[in-house]
């Protein structure tokens, strides 16, 4: 299908994108690379009245490291940011999970900041920020503020944001000597996850984050269980998820997968912990 | 900081496969129906229109691109690249098209123009594939025809082509 009118604006500063987004409100949305985004204009799930692309400001194309922090600008491209020398090093989840974040052909030209915007429960951009307690650097022309990514993705592409703010960057912390792994169960390789699951196995214990089941990643810590004390915190999880049927999958094979790929990350975040 | 009016026909230039272009688009125009209804160009084919199947997959300042994904707006100024121009010279196909024909990489066709695109971008920078990166890199793609292994096969005998020392330089394209 073809998208409804809009008005097209290509910011050449953050000032003028904060300018337009302050003037007009929920009526603008702002576009980065587009791979979300462009989807829903299409199908008209998205009208806005205006469009603010932001990929002509230089200023937001960074990868910098600040206090401990990876700061993703919002004019990153996911292909950017897999392609970085530091990445692995780094951010090891992020390198782990990034490949599976849509196509050769989308990360190309898909931001990840625009991931975290679109807030899609099965998506693992947002998924590896909440795990990694990463925060969202949000932006208008009133003020700057930060939010915890726990608390910015709050249901179904839903999310804190106010109608005036932008995302300017996410940022990850840098590793610390924990151990992560990542997987995923998809139809096709790069299509959302039916089931995707990341584990950080640190010195106090292990952390599970789940996306795709629920209406946003979930997250939960553990002391090191194991054996069937890790089998029944990994069955509750399952069904504190309260996992639906959809054309994809029914609610218990989704349970099966937390408590299986759960299970399986979680013994190898183990293994890679230094 | 220019504003382009909704019900407006703007006009536009890029560089497409090489050559200037210009044209009138609204805003919403996607880059896909640009080019095959403004330009005629109607080589890039639109499947899905929202991205799932790959057959409008095009090139833009060297990066593969949706073109039902990206409006036509957006690439004022760019470098666009289509299916039309992989073959080096009219009657001669390139590499990789070769090897599609010869390993039947095509049926219908109607997926061919964005896989190729794909393939040629991709074994640009990755001139020694592993059948897997292959495979991954086709699931950016649906072709409702060939079961894929044709494709695949297509592929890595273009790529082991490519390799050879006795090809020959002259190819801008793969
Ligand atoms: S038409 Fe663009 S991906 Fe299907
Ligand atoms: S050849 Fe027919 S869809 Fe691929």
């Amino acid at each position: 299908m073809k998208p409804a009118l809009f008005d097209y604006v290509r910011a050449e500063t953050l000032d003028e994108a904060l300018a337009v987004l302050a003037a007009e409100g929920s009526d603008a949305r702002v576009i980065a690379g587009g791979q979300s985004l462009m989807a829903m204009l299409n199908m008209r799930l998205a009208r806005p009245k205006v469009l603010i692309d932001i990929m002509r400001i230089d200023d937001l194309d960074r990868i910098d490291e600040e206090r401990g922090r990876i700061v993703v600008g919002a004019g990153v491209r996911q292909a950017k940011l897999l392609a970085w020398d530091n990445l692995a090093a780094k951010l090891p989840l992020v390198a782990l999970a990034l490949p599976w974040t849509g196509h050769e052909q989308t990360r190309s030209r898909g931001t990840v900041c625009g991931s975290v915007a679109h807030a899609d429960p099965s998506a693992e951009m947002p998924l590896c920020l909440i795990a990694l307690d990463g925060q969202v650097h949000l932006r208008s022309a009133r003020r700057r503020r930060l939010v915890a990514a726990a608390e910015y993705v709050t249901g179904m592409m839903s999310t804190t944001r106010q109608d005036d703010e932008m995302i300017e960057a996410v940022s990850f912390p840098v590793r610390d000597g924990n151990g992560y792994s990542f997987r995923e169960v998809a139809r096709r390789h790069g299509d959302f996850a039916i089931t995707a699951c990341a584990a950080i196995a640190s010195a106090d214990g292990i952390r599970l984050a789940v996306a795709g089941v629920a209406d946003k990643p979930e997250t939960r810590d553990w002391p090191d269980l194991a054996g069937s004390a890790l089998d029944d915190a990994l069955n509750a999880f399952a069904y504190e998820l309260d996992a639906r049927d959809d054309i994809h999958a029914t609610a218990r094979y989704r349970r099966d997968l937390v408590r299986q790929i759960g299970r399986d990350v979680i013994m190898e975040a183990r293994r890679c912990r230094a | 900081m220019p504003r382009l009016t909704a019900t407006k026909r703007h006009a536009m230039r890029f560089r497409l496969n090489g050559h200037p272009v210009e044209g009138h688009a609204e805003p919403r125009m996607q880059l896909a129906d640009f080019l095959r209804h403004e330009l005629g160009a109607t080589g890039t084919h639109v499947g899905c229109e929202h991205g799932i199947c790959g057959a409008c997959t095009v090139s833009v300042d060297g990066m593969l691109t949706r073109a039902c994904l990206t409006l036509a707006v957006q690439v004022d100024g760019c470098d666009v690249r289509t299916v039309e121009g992989l073959a080096p010279e009219p009657g001669r196909l390139s590499v990789l098209q070769a090897a599609f024909r010869r390993h039947h990489g095509l049926q219908c066709g109607f997926c061919t123009p964005g896989i190729l695109m794909s393939l040629d971008r991709y074994l640009q920078t990755n001139p020694n594939p592993t059948e897997n990166q292959i495979r991954e890199l086709l699931s950016g793609h649906l072709c409702r025809c060939t079961g894929y292994t044709p494709i695949i096969r297509a592929a890595l005998e273009a790529a082991a082509v490519l390799a050879s020392p006795t090809q020959q330089e002259d190819h801008v394209h793969v």
